[in-house]
């Protein structure tokens, strides 16, 4: 079933791909996609549904085929409490995505193909349990991402397109270079997930660790992206289209802090507690420097941008400090809970923050705030949502994030008193959140406000949707945490060999 | 009673204040209505809940339940903030002013909601529920306070409402982390944390608790937020917000008292604030202002109530004065709505005109100014009584405080009832209708509201006189105090006739810092929000120069280096080749002449060549995984640079 729920998508992109360049084809393209996306949630669904915790150090749901014996790669796939949420995740946003983008002019065939190729690769890397399939489906989301920047983009997408990618790819081959390491120190030598954590092969190997670590937590921090590898991150937002930016923040920035949490803390238990005050320096470091950032921004998606800088820099700070034993092993379990919670939340939120932002570029062509003011009259419903989702993602309580950050700083705090630093964090992102919205949305329109068109229904769906289930975890929160508090155990206890 | 009606007390509120805000325009006609009907059953919910004293938990976040109960405290709390909120929703619906009617969907919606975080932070006994409930509070007042959005200086006000208390805020975050590191997140059980975490989460709550409850130096909030309308500051700048964060720290003294010094500095703070935001209202030339300062000077003996373990009377006060508060507020909406006006010289004999409003308007404003035998006058001598014990400098500034009251009562007594003189007219005319246009009238509904107001303000007094008050100590869990004697009594009594005496006889002086709230607001964008934005526009430059500049340069070095090796290719290595094949040649002509000589030497030499080359072609297939990923690299950097060449 998990092997379908991967594929399905590759399949649908490779029959769309196919098809003639016609009218035709981009109408069947949008309904295709419409319901491959939902097909794919209502897959995922039945996988939560019939889901259990597996045993320590396994995956549920697992599928196990030899694919290159000599090097001991195989394809191993599978879902526990960190990856089912991450999947379920990518399965929503790219509904709305697709949902979003229903009245897409610019070549909608090729864009939908290449997004359920995205989608195929973005659950690949989530459900891989082998780290050679992880890899090549990591890289090649990134080639995917690439074109959705490259083709459906604006401004100097070419460049920035570029940098993305070289970036986010130099960053994966440090990241195959540390997967090389552990495969080398592994005894017998391999690639799979399981046996790797099983093994820790690198416990009390001393530097060699530390360096396989390294190369593999750069690579991570690349992508995630933390201080100071971040500088990709604006540029490319910025000149994305809506729906690229919105899969690109809400499921491809979790790639990184995923990794952290799959791979770096289980397989090498040792080192990550060695270099736990770094990566929580890191993390907080993150949290308070994306904020400011953002607080100077002008135009409205190189803030968002900024601020998932500081939203990945809690979880940083929560998987540092989940790291330090001097904290009390609930205390970082909750840390641990809390930070892939706010993957999910993080994912939710600025993913409906950037379809938004796309709607003001589609309307005007501009993202700058100070070409807006008073949309509120206008376009209420926009500057509704607008309000609504930002409130959620400086982590107003009843919205997701909340349940996200209180967890990562009751967890943090509680570890590593020095976490509460990362709490004027929320104080920042807070100020620069209500400064956007004074300068865009209220008074009497002015500039571009005037004569702009209100959010229409494929929008309004799309948004509601992310915002309507950030709500419902931010209220009810235990489906959620239930799933991810015993995964969360295991990766504690893996941590502490 | 069944714990399922605690959950309805919350539930039912938050749900339709959703649904109203979510339906908006399409459920504008039906609103009003809901409100009412929502906030009567609230009220009914609550009284039979005080009765009975259910807990309800459900399993939450952080090993932490969503834990609610009506017990103690929140047993006197609870039915109050109801009773207050549903007469400032009937009055709203009858005198729909501040751009209410506009919008009644949103407003009512928004009005539920907030009741419901009120009511969850009222009964929460653990910290993960009150924090939930604590920061929606401030997000639904910031809302509230810049309702009328066309106005950009109105959601201005709530931003630094909003942000000004979320800085308080954070304590709670912190307290939440020492809770558990300490312990135990229960309220009650935070007095008994382990080792440095009970002073950390004592700190985290006490500024939490003296943000919300608008003490110094967090007030300036307080003034900003009369930029909403007026039942929007009856409900969150009297009964509801800011009286919360007086009933946290009752809440929560015997946390503050454990640590022997949190319980001093909120007993401090409580009294500075009670003196000098009441010199700041006496200054004030704005209805609404005066009232807001004031609110923080009266939350500021709850304070010093909390700071000193005087439980009972403090939550006395909180609850006269929620219901005085609540009042005067409406009555300036009444004001506002019918002239359009808030500023006081324009309310020149306004009591006379209105007099069901001039005098359950007076009755609040002598209620607030402590006069006997009114309900203030008794619990702020609850409070003085137990302050005594603690300390007599303590108990100087409490009195100096409490004439402040009687001072700005009677600054706005003197001018409502004030004849005004024939000359005047005109002038007091130029301010009407300057904030909104006013409909000159009052209407009978919302009189009618005005009136059990009153009379709560009269008569709350009775909590702290026996032979209630040694019920309602028990209640609240804090007997045994030392109750106001008859010359502590007596003497108050004079002190507050004496200062409304002296200003109707003549106006106090009103000193430029104190009309200005101390130029608090301005220190807050000096000291912290304009540094804060230079540091941010400077990292950002660093982050784009510098972070970003290192990046490209990088890339760039990358391209150079590029450059430089299809040079070498082409001179040196193409050369090379070149000079190879021309070697070949020469060597084909040498194998020429040697197969003349010895055509099996040379076939014996090319298969062993040929040999020669198959092994060199396997090489790179090692099975050493590095010279894999070496090529790998390689060639991956060989398509980096053809992908910037094709870009």
């Amino acid at each position: 079933m998990l092997t379908v729920i991967i594929f399905l998508p590759l399949l649908v992109a490779a029959v769309l791909a196919l098809l003639p360049n016609t009218a035709t084809s981009d109408r069947v393209a949008r309904w295709a996609w419409l319901v491959l996306t939902l097909a794919e949630v209502v897959l995922v669904g039945l996988l939560w549904a019939g889901y259990s915790a597996p045993p320590a150090g396994q995956l549920a749901a697992g599928q196990h085929v030899a694919w290159l014996p000599g090097v001991g790669v195989s394809y191993t796939v599978g879902v526990d409490g960190l990856s089912l949420p991450l999947i379920a995740l990518t399965a929503v946003i790219f509904t709305a995505c697709a949902a979003y983008a229903w009245r897409e002019q610019h070549r909608p065939r090729a864009q939908a193909a290449l997004f359920c190729f995205l989608q195929s690769m973005c659950l690949g890397i989530f459900a891989a349990g082998d780290l050679i399939i992880f890899f090549v489906f990591f890289d090649l989301s990134i080639v995917g991402m690439y074109f959705s920047i490259l083709r459906w983009g604006h401004g100097q997408a070419a460049r920035s397109a570029l940098k993305f990618f070289l970036y986010t790819f130099l960053g994966s081959l440090v990241m195959l270079a540390g997967f090389i390491g552990l495969y080398v120190a592994a005894a017998p030598h391999t690639f799979d997930m399981a046996q790797l954590v099983r093994q820790a092969p690198l416990n009390g190997s001393g530097w060699t660790g530390g360096a396989v670590l390294a190369a593999i937590v750069i690579g991570l921090a690349i992508k995630t992206p933390t201080v100071p590898f971040h500088t990709w991150l604006p540029p490319a937002h910025t000149d994305a289209p809506a729906v690229g930016s919105a899969v690109l923040a809400g499921v491809m920035l979790k790639m990184g802090t995923y990794g952290f949490v799959r791979i770096a803390m289980p397989m090498l238990p040792q080192a990550w507690r060695d270099w736990a005050w770094i990566l929580l320096a890191v993390g907080i470091v993150s949290a308070l420097y994306g904020a400011l950032v953002a607080l100077a921004q002008n135009n409205l998606k190189r803030m968002i941008a900024y601020t998932s800088v500081n939203h990945m820099g809690y979880v940083l700070m929560a998987l540092g400090a989940a790291g330090l034993l001097s904290g009390s092993t609930t205390g970082r379990q909750i840390a641990v809970t809390g930070a892939v919670v706010q993957m999910v939340s993080h994912g939710l939120i600025t993913a409906a923050l950037f379809l938004l932002a796309g709607v003001l570029h589609d309307r005007k062509g501009s993202y700058s705030l100070e070409d807006y003011g008073g949309l509120a009259e206008p376009a209420p419903r926009l500057a509704g949502l607008m309000a609504v989702a930002a409130f959620a993602s400086l982590g107003i309580p009843g919205f997701s994030g909340f349940i996200a950050e209180f967890q990562i700083f009751t967890g943090s705090i509680g570890t590593a008193a020095v976490s509460a630093v990362a709490l004027l964090g929320i104080l920042i992102t807070a100020a620069l959140f209500l400064r956007a919205l004074q300068r865009m949305l209220v008074g009497p329109a002015s500039g571009r406000s005037v004569g702009f068109t209100d959010l229409r229904r494929p929008e309004i769906t799309a948004v509601g949707l992310l915002m309507a289930l950030s709500l419902i975890l931010g209220v009810v929160p235990r489906p959620l945490n239930d799933v991810i508090e015993p995964a969360a155990r295991v990766v504690l206890a893996q941590v502490d060999r | 009673m069944n714990g399922a009606w605690l959950w309805l007390l919350v539930g039912v509120p938050g749900a339709a204040g959703m649904l109203l805000v979510v339906l908006g325009r399409r459920a504008d006609r039906v609103a009003p209505a809901v409100g009412m009907v929502v906030g009567a059953g609230v009220v009914i919910d609550a009284f039979a809940l005080a009765a009975g004293g259910p807990a309800v938990s459900a399993p939450f976040v952080a090993d932490a339940r969503f834990a609610l109960a009506v017990t103690g405290l929140s047993a006197v709390i609870v039915p109050s903030v109801a009773v207050v909120a549903l007469l400032v929703l009937v009055f709203a619906a009858a005198n729909p002013e501040g751009g209410i009617a506009a919008a009644p969907a949103r407003f009512f919606g928004l009005m539920l909601l907030f009741l419901a975080a009120v009511l969850v932070t009222a009964t929460a006994t653990a910290l993960p529920a009150l924090l939930f409930s604590w920061e929606i509070m401030g997000a639904t007042s910031y809302a509230l306070i810049g309702f009328r959005w066309q106005q950009a200086d109105r959601v201005a006000g709530g931003m630094v409402a909003f942000l000004t208390t979320r800085t308080a805020d954070l304590g709670l975050y912190v307290a939440a982390g020492a809770a558990l590191a300490g312990g135990s997140m229960d309220l009650n059980r935070l007095p008994e944390l382990t080792g440095p975490w009970r002073d950390v989460a004592a700190a985290g709550v006490l500024v939490a608790g003296l943000g919300k409850a608008a003490q110094l130096p967090f007030s300036l909030w307080l003034s900003r937020a009369m930029s909403g309308p007026s039942p929007v500051s009856a409900l969150l700048h009297s009964a509801a917000m800011v009286a919360m964060g007086g009933y946290l720290l009752l809440r929560t003294s015997p946390l503050l008292a454990a640590t022997g010094w949190a319980g001093n500095v909120a007993a401090w703070v409580g009294a500075s604030t009670a003196l000098v935001l009441g010199v700041v209202a006496v200054a004030q030339r704005d209805l609404k202002q005066l009232l807001a300062a004031s609110t923080a000077a009266q939350l500021g003996f709850v304070v010093l109530a909390a700071g000193v373990s005087a439980t009972a009377a403090g939550s006395a006060q909180l609850i006269a004065h929620a219901t005085t508060k609540a009042l005067l507020f409406l009555v300036a909406g009444a004001w506002l709505g019918a002239l359009g006006t808030k500023a006081l010289p324009a309310l020149t004999g306004v009591a006379r005109r209105w007099p069901v409003v001039g005098v359950t308007a007076t009755v609040g404003l002598l209620a607030l100014a402590g006069a006997p035998p009114l309900s203030l006058w008794a619990t702020k001598d609850g409070i003085l009584a137990a302050v005594l014990e603690r300390s007599p400098v303590l108990a100087v500034i409490t009195l100096a405080a409490a004439a402040m009251s009687a001072a700005y009562a009677a600054v706005v007594l003197r001018i409502i009832w004030a004849r005004p003189t024939p000359d005047a007219g005109p002038e007091i005319k130029a301010h009407f209708d300057e904030e909104e246009a006013g409909t000159r009238r009052v209407p009978a509904a919302a009189q009618s509201v005005l009136v059990p107001l009153a009379v709560a303000a009269e008569t709350l007094g009775v909590l702290v006189f026996p032979p209630l008050a040694g019920r309602w100590a028990i209640t609240v869990g804090d007997p045994g105090r030392p109750q106001p004697g008859p010359v502590e009594l007596a003497g108050s009594a004079v002190l507050v006739l004496v200062v409304i005496a002296l200003v109707m006889w003549r106006p106090p002086p009103t000193p430029g810092w104190a009309a200005g709230w101390l130029g608090l607001e301005g220190a807050a964008h000096t000291m912290i929000v304009r540094p804060t934005l230079a540091v941010a526009a400077a990292l950002a430059r660093f982050d784009d120069a510098i972070v970003d500049g290192t990046v490209s340069a990088t890339g760039r070095a990358a391209l150079a280096a590029a450059r430089l090796a299809d040079r070498v290719d082409r001179s040196g290595v193409d050369g090379a080749v070149t000079g190879v094949a021309r070697g070949a040649a020469r060597l084909g002509r040498l194998a020429d002449r040697v197969d003349r000589s010895g055509v099996d030497g040379a076939v014996t030499g090319v298969a062993r060549g040929a040999a020669r080359l198959g092994r060199l072609a396997r090489r790179p297939e090692t099975g050493q995984i590095y010279q894999y990923y070496l090529q790998a690299v390689l060639v991956l950097l060989a398509a980096a640079v053809f992908l910037v060449w094709v870009a």
